[in-house]
């Protein structure tokens, strides 16, 4: 049996989380997710502006702080924290924790290749919509190969200590040290789909372990001591999900449910690099405190093509906000609404999309939403969308006037108007694998 | 009788894109058969009204008591391009299980 944790659901998840899990009990393991689909372009950008950056920068100081403890505890980190620029971030781990071994897998970038794919006949297809790439080629920002499992395998039977990688899926995170230690072979689908889902579970952190639950919520113990996700995982494909004893937090069947319903499609058909796994064929048992034991498992063979993660510079947006207070409330930001848009359209600027939302009445749940005929406050929340930049500025300006010149109560403006943000948007497509050649290094 | 779907089901939601997924899951495996007759994918559209723009797609996983919902088309552009405050769809889940189902007493025991 090993035992793999993750600790970072996402590149902001809590700092604590991978610290508290390699102090407080033992795991094998040290899975750490730091990639959204957003994040690549995000971290292109900073390497465009400095060659040496377009990695998690959290991640090199993270593994400093717990060099020592890896080193004593012989606990493996696996960590997609390379976003565009792997090697710089190995090199920084090296640097910054010179004890410890460190490998790097490279070959998702595809960032310089996209030419090359379109030559040889690949469309490249936006998979939503059908749109070909050439729609969009002028504006890319970044470009990657979702990859498997395998390849970090790889690096860890390299005997790294740190495999860090760019875009992998999260799931290979925790199959890896499955497939390291177990020896799994590539067709062994049902095994191969048992790890994916293990890490489907705990890809989300605090998830999985009482966080955004639904089910009693109010009496999940000791939150603010949140224990992060724990797969003990055995050779056949079984696996339990726990966490370290005296932490907070829960891990029961209800929780476990709710975790693997979350972000899926077709529950039958769970594609990955690796394998497709089956989420209808999946049995759960309470076995004990905080445990639930995962059993069952089927999985069919990999898909042929990868998905490419591609994105692209779509325009601008600005969202901003005024509150007023009771009474009339609601009818106070309906009229400031009315008189935003009236001096919009009066100075000519045109939007792709104007979207209003009363905060405090049907923000969230919008026509479902529960009325409420006398709401204490409501802050109104316009946000505009487009592909001029100086539309998107002058709408910024159009707000915090209205606390003079609009309806009465108008208050909340003190951080300024608010900034217009670049909207990056994302080209999901598809690419042969065989197209895509990753490729293990130690770090030197 | 007419009760919430709250009072038999929890649920979780997310994002992929601009779809919204639902997770609707029985407390009791004995009252999935239950939202399986009474939460079907028109009842969910029409529940949603103008907020789901696209269609509603179910799925069935009787091994969790559980059904997935797809909502395409919910999230204003979902991602990096929506205005809404929710753009991940994240309160959705709630939503749903604010709807009323038709039940017989008799099938709550």
């Amino acid at each position: 049996m090993i035992r793999i944790a993750n600790g970072q659901g996402f590149w902001g998840d809590w700092l604590e989380a991978p610290v508290r899990l390699v102090e407080q009990g033992p795991i094998d393991y040290l899975a750490l997710d730091y990639l959204a689909e957003i994040t690549m372009s995000i971290l292109q950008k900073q390497k465009e502006a400095d060659p040496n950056l377009g990695y998690a920068r959290d991640f090199p100081p993270l593994i400093a702080r717990i060099e020592r403890r890896l080193r004593e505890r012989e606990v493996k980190v696996v960590a997609n924290a390379g976003g565009v620029n792997p090697i710089s971030c190995a090199r920084e781990v090296r640097r910054l924790a010179p004890s410890l071994k460190v490998a790097v897998v490279t070959g998702d970038d595809v960032f310089g290749r996209l030419d090359e794919f379109l030559a040889a006949g690949h469309a490249i297809k936006n998979m939503d919509t059908g749109e070909p790439l050439s729609t969009i080629r002028d504006r890319i920002l970044s470009a990657n190969a979702y990859i498997g499992a395998f390849p970090l395998a790889e690096a860890l039977g390299a005997g790294a200590d740190v495999v860090v990688v760019g875009r992998c899926t999260d799931t290979a995170l925790s199959l890896a040290p499955m497939i390291h230690r177990f020896g799994w072979k590539l067709e062994e689908w049902d095994k191969l789909a048992a790890g994916t889902i293990a890490g489907h579970i705990v890809e989300c952190g605090a998830q999985c372990t009482g966080g955004n639950c639904q089910v009693d919520w109010q009496n999940i113990p000791d939150m603010a001591n949140i224990g992060y996700p724990i797969i003990e995982a055995d050779h056949d494909g079984r696996f339990s999900i726990t966490k370290h004893e005296g932490t907070g937090g829960r891990v029961s069947v209800d929780v476990i449910k709710e975790q693997l319903l979350y972000e899926l499609g077709d529950p039958k058909s769970y594609i990955t690099p690796d394998c497709v796994a089956d989420f209808t064929s999946i049995e759960l048992k309470d076995s004990g405190p905080d445990r639930v034991q995962v059993s069952g498992i089927r999985g069919a063979a990999r898909p042929e093509m990868l998905k490419l993660s591609i994105a692209y510079s779509y325009g601008w947006k600005a969202i901003g906000t005024l509150v007023y207070s009771a009474p009339q409330a609601l009818e106070k930001a309906k009229a400031a609404d009315r008189i935003v848009r009236e001096r919009l359209s009066q100075i000519g600027l045109k939007f792709e999309e104007i979207y209003t939302e009363f905060f405090g009445v049907n923000a969230c749940h919008g026509p479902v939403a529960v009325s409420n005929p006398d709401p204490p406050e409501v802050q109104l929340r316009i946000g505009v969308r487009g592909q001029d930049r100086k539309a998107v500025d002058r709408f910024t300006r159009e707000l915090i006037p209205l606390v003079l010149s609009g309806p009465p109560t108008g208050t909340g403006f003190g951080d300024g108007r608010p900034p217009a943000r670049e909207v990056v948007a994302y080209w999901p497509a598809l690419i042969p694998r065989e197209l895509i050649r990753t490729s293990v290094q130690v770090v030197e | 009788m007419k009760i919430p779907l709250s009072r038999l089901a929890h649920a979780r939601s997310g994002d992929k894109g601009d779809t919204s997924n639902i997770g609707i899951i029985a407390f009791n495996a004995r009252h999935y058969p239950l939202l399986v007759r009474e939460v079907t994918a028109e009842r969910v559209k029409h529940f949603f009204t103008e907020m789901v723009k696209g269609k509603v797609e179910r799925y069935e996983l009787p091994n969790l008591g559980a059904l997935n919902f797809l909502l395409h088309e919910a999230l204003g552009g979902g991602g990096t391009l929506s205005l809404r405050i929710d753009a991940q769809g994240k309160t959705l889940g709630a939503a749903l299980l604010r709807m009323e189902i038709e039940v017989a007493e008799e099938e709550l025991n």
